[in-house]
């Protein structure tokens, strides 16, 4: 059965890394047909790019990321020990089958291992559920965009007008950089930890998709529009579209702490998700 | 204005060349990205020889996937690397090597611009993430140095192209700068807003 999960993860990570969402092909789409000049040429590359990957059967982007998931782990799962193992299996197999980019290096060394795993790589954000399935979803994060992501400590006093100051002024300093138009994920309260992991977990929400609660989605709604007005632009060289997205989450907060975390994820939002039943039954679930 | 340039090329032609402009380009890149650049500059400045003449060729700010096909080197993707990490390295790299094209994405900073208006130099972007589109365009692997020492995504990669682009030239040789021109509009803008 591992051995079974280990090429069902290592086919999640090839589709993954090949095919984009269709939301967020969709979105790019609309972004084209509303821009003009550089910002279009930019679009119509990555929309070529796309359709080029799909059929040459290619990674879309060389940085194929560091391969980072997030399991639903239902409690009563039959196979919950092998779990972690196929999916280190798993990106050792893409790695050489796709092949992947090898994107872990040693902190200390500098060397790099050459097959995507190393110390506590792959992330793996285990979520313990009721029930006796899996579901697995694969986040393939790209280096640029990753070093984009931040983490600030805001005085409460600023507020909820403090914390879309922050993040409108963080997007314009990254600019191009994150290869924009990007999705961005903002994690509110919780702790230093939390804001991140949330920020993270928002990234994996469909391009268009509103939070439940409607102050939240409000605010996301706020600041993608500032966000655009800014003139960014795809790739950063000017235009109307700098996001095509930004999902926030919040979690309650120290009452000394305010603190916001940003997950910026490039227009290569690449995200794949399997459900694994309790007979070993694999199905795709996008 | 659109160009088709093929490398080497001169400073006269450099200078032709605008911010905006787009390019297309045949000829040999070479790939380099932090360590590559580090590396160079201290070789250079050890008195060493360097296995390739940067100044006949573009350097492409990227970190490649590429396959071993029995005695081919097999270019899967190639897309551009985030240029602002080679900022500390960049003034120091075209004054040593007299690079004339510098192939990135994001853009890159006032040093670099500063150098590209000294040495005769330009800046042109590639779309982000677009590796398919590039690795189409090249090819041929004529040679790769450094990759036992730095791996594959450092490693440095020679690669013949035709038709590379479109590029967008954000800097050019008279000392403009496009994507910072485009963030500190975007500053003032941002300044103005009220949440």
């Amino acid at each position: 059965m591992k051995e079974k999960i280990a090429n069902e993860i290592a086919n999640l990570l090839s589709k993954a890394v090949i095919d984009l969402p269709r939301d967020v092909e969709e979105a790019l789409k609309k972004a084209m047909e509303n821009e003009e000049g550089v910002a279009k040429a930019q679009l119509m590359a990555i929309l070529k790019n796309i359709e080029l990957a799909r059929k040459q059967k290619k990674p879309m982007c060389q940085d194929t990321g560091t391969l980072t998931f997030f399991v639903k782990l239902g409690v009563n799962f039959p196979y919950r020990d092998i779990i972690k193992d196929a999916i280190i299996e798993g990106v050792r197999k893409a790695t050489l089958q796709v092949p992947l980019r090898p994107n872990a290096v040693d902190v200390l060394t500098g060397k790099n291992s050459g097959d995507n795993t190393g110390r506590f790589i792959p992330p793996i954000h285990w979520e313990l559920t009721d029930g006796d399935d899996c579901i697995i979803t694969a986040m393939p994060k790209g280096g640029g965009s990753e070093n984009m992501s931040t983490l600030r400590m805001l005085k409460p006093g600023v507020g909820l007008k403090g914390v879309k100051k922050f993040v409108l002024e963080w997007m314009v300093e990254a600019a191009g950089n994150p290869c924009p138009p990007t999705v961005v994920g903002v994690g509110i309260g919780g702790g230093a930890d939390v804001s991140m992991e949330l920020a993270k977990k928002a990234l994996l929400r469909k391009v268009g998709q509103r939070h439940e609660n409607k102050e939240i989605a409000k605010m996301e709604e706020e600041l993608l529009e500032a966000i655009n007005s800014t003139g960014i632009g795809a790739m950063g060289l000017g235009g109307k579209i700098t996001v095509l997205d930004v999902h926030v989450e919040v979690a309650h907060r120290h009452p000394a702490s305010l603190p916001v975390a940003i997950a910026v994820q490039c227009w290569a939002d690449r995200r794949k998700s399997i459900r694994i039943d309790k007979e070993g039954k694999i199905w795709n679930i996008d | 204005m659109e160009y088709r340039l093929s490398l080497p090329i001169g400073e006269e032609e450099i200078m032709k060349i605008n911010a905006g402009d787009v390019l297309y380009i045949n000829g040999i890149i070479v790939t380099a990205r932090d360590e590559a650049h580090k590396k160079a500059i201290e070789m250079y400045d050890a008195g060493k020889t360097l296995p390739v003449d940067f100044s006949k060729v573009a350097v492409f700010h990227c970190g490649p996937i590429i396959k071993r096909e029995g005695d081919e080197w097999q270019v899967i993707a190639a897309g551009p690397t985030t240029s602002s990490r080679m900022e500390i390295f960049e003034y120091d790299f075209i004054k040593r090597f007299h690079t004339r094209i510098i192939i990135g994405k994001g853009g890159m900073g006032e040093k670099t611009a500063k150098a590209c208006k000294e040495f005769k130099a330009i800046y042109a972007a590639f779309t982000g993430g677009a590796a398919v589109l590039a690795a189409n365009a090249i090819k041929k692997v004529k040679d790769v140095f450094w990759l036992d020492e730095l791996g594959m995504p450092e490693a440095l990669w020679v690669l013949e192209v035709e038709n590379f682009g479109p590029l967008t030239v954000t800097i050019d040789a008279h000392g403009r700068n496009l994507t910072e021109e485009v963030k500190q509009k975007a500053r003032e803008i941002a300044a103005k807003i009220e949440f």
